[in-house]
């Protein structure tokens, strides 16, 4: 166990000496902050004019949660985003360290592969978790000059993260292929763009292929967390795609000792 | 402390390493020595648990490296080829993480990391960032990383490569001193430094080992008989017979004829010096001794001669 917090430890000091942390987090504080005043005031609006027509119709505007559908957009806009950070957090984790022959040390080091897998995942994962909690500022608007339900925005938290956990693996694996950071970045961009983009395909599928292609669908899983519905099939869905990715930089770390 | 039996490592296309067996007596410094890709570097790494072997088994301190890789791990400091790095680390950072991961216990991490740069000459850059270090000094932070934990065996891919004169040296030394308390298997390509500093010599070529031994036998051994050249001032022809007569002389004869001297060429019996009677014989006679000469193979040679041999072939004429 304490080994796989001395490589988180190291894997997250390196994110915050290194160039990387800043810049993703300034792009995704810019732009999630950029998204949610959009939505805001393209709310403020649809309600004035609401207001407006029911004004001229003398009857009551039907009651709208408005903090809870700008919350909902706003996540749903922070997943997008997050498709094209997250690479960017998981590209270094393995390609650096083939680069510059520090797998040598890690492979032969007193720890497990499984540790030395676990402790880079927990990094890149406290890494989201912090990237998140920037969201908290927007999501504290909505309380402070709104009245938003308590369920679906933490539903929408644990979506949001598992979801992101999910990509990380993913992105995590592809490092162990590669030496070159930017290829990694791309290759992880890519195959979360085809898992996006899946249910785009299936619509044009047969019947039995069409819902286990639109199932694949990342994104299609996350609809369900951010109004508020947490269901234990999407729970399921991103944990073992996590497992899967954790699974699979296990065995190709067993791949890299046997091509050496 | 170490044994090797019949370790063969085969990759997709190519064999590495081909029934190599070998034992590393404990306190021993052992030198690998061998062209590059004769598999000195894959040898090495498969006794570290880096990857594992196609057939034979390695064993440290009684640990199997299949069997038990962790065991094996906590008792072996290695250095790659390659000194494993993070440059945007300090030369402190990068070791403590390095101790810590070597499962040094909490409270003694910052003594062992202290001790370890000792060792190497490195305190006064522990607080530079590694990636802007020269290359003897990023070599010696490897070395330190090695020495953390105060392993007992410790594996050195070319220790010395990238350092200059003082430095290799030094770092020679440092290794001698290392010996007693501590196994050493180095590998090299520098023959003065196998001369040097150790214990015994394998010669690896093309994935198997050619030769074995201790740095002066392997030169008695692959010489045969000691070569001496001898200038002499007397008449030729009796100086000669003189020569002939020495006990342990096998052959001499005339190498050039100037006259009044003569260049001898004299093979004695392997291991056996015969330049001390040769002197006496000459001066004894009267004649004027102006020259002895031991022609002794170095270590260069042989190693030419013992990885070269299958290659040269004499040059056949049609």
């Amino acid at each position: 166990m304490r080994n796989i917090f001395v490589i988180a430890e190291r894997e997250l000091k390196t994110y915050f000496i290194s160039p990387v942390a800043y810049v993703v987090l300034t792009i995704f504080i810019f732009l999630s902050g950029l998204f949610f005043s959009f939505y805001l005031s393209g709310m403020v609006e649809s309600v004035s004019i609401r207001a407006a027509q029911s004004a001229q119709t003398g009857q009551a505007p039907e009651p709208i949660d408005m903090p809870g559908l700008i919350a909902q957009q706003f996540f749903n806009w922070t997943s997008f985003i997050m498709l094209f950070i997250l690479p960017m957090i998981t590209m270094a984790l393995f390609s650096e360290e083939k680069k510059r022959g520090t797998m040598e040390l890690l492979l032969t080091a007193p720890i497990t592969d499984a540790e030395v897998v676990l402790g880079k995942f927990l990094a890149a994962g406290l890494f989201y978790v912090v990237l998140l909690s920037t969201t908290l500022v927007e999501v504290a608007v909505l309380f402070v000059y709104g009245n938003p339900a308590y369920g679906p925005i933490l539903s929408a938290y644990l979506g949001v993260l598992l979801y992101g956990l999910a990509v990380l693996a993913i992105g995590m694996f592809i490092s162990t292929l590669t030496e070159n950071q930017i290829v990694a970045a791309i290759l992880s961009f890519g195959a979360i763009l085809m898992l996006w983009l899946i249910d785009v395909f299936s619509r044009n599928a047969g019947p039995g292929l069409k819902e286990a292609l639109s199932y694949l669908s990342i994104l299609e899983h996350l609809s369900d967390f951010l109004v508020g519905v947490v269901s234990t099939s999407h729970i399921v869905f991103y944990m073992s795609l996590t497992l899967v990715g954790l699974f699979l930089t296990y065995r190709s770390l067993d791949s890299l000792r046997w091509r050496g | 402390m170490i044994s090797v039996e019949n370790l063969t490592k085969r990759y997709a296309t190519k064999m590495a390493i081909e029934g190599m067996s070998f034992h590393v007596a404990k306190g021993e410094i052992l030198g690998f020595l061998g062209p590059n890709g004769a598999g000195k570097t894959t040898t090495m790494r498969i006794i570290t648990g880096y990857m594992p072997s196609t057939d034979g088994t390695v064993k440290v301190d009684g640990f199997d490296v299949a069997d038990q890789p962790l065991e094996v791990r906590r008792r072996i400091g290695y250095l790659p080829e390659n000194p494993p790095l993070y440059p945007e680390m300090t030369v402190l950072g990068y070791l403590t993480f390095v101790a810590k991961l070597k499962g040094v216990p909490k409270t003694k991490v910052r003594d062992d990391v202290n001790r370890a740069m000792e060792k190497v000459n490195i305190t006064d850059v522990q607080s530079r960032i590694i990636a802007k270090l020269s290359k003897g000094y990023k070599q010696r932070v490897g070395i330190a990383q090695a020495l953390l934990n105060d392993p007992p065996v410790l594996i050195l891919d070319e220790p010395t490569i990238g350092l200059d004169p003082k430095q290799i040296h030094e770092v020679r030394e440092l290794v001698k001193g290392l010996a007693g308390n501590h196994t050493v298997v180095l590998s090299t390509h520098i023959l003065p430094e196998v001369e040097q500093t150790c214990h015994r010599v394998i010669i690896i070529d093309h994935g198997k080992i050619v030769a074995v031994d201790t740095p002066q036998n392997l030169r008695v051994q692959t010489q045969g008989a000691a070569r001496i050249f001898m200038e002499v001032e007397g008449p030729a022809e009796d100086v000669l017979a003189a020569v002939k007569a020495v006990p342990g002389v096998l052959d001499a004869r005339i190498a050039n004829d100037n006259g009044a001297r003569n260049r001898f060429q004299v093979d004695g019996e392997g291991g056996r010096d015969v330049r001390t009677d040769l002197a006496r014989t000459v001066v004894n006679k009267g004649w004027g001794l102006l020259e002895l000469q031991s022609e002794s193979m170095s270590l260069e040679d042989i190693f030419i001669k013992l990885t070269t041999a299958e290659e040269v072939t004499p040059p056949t004429v049609s």
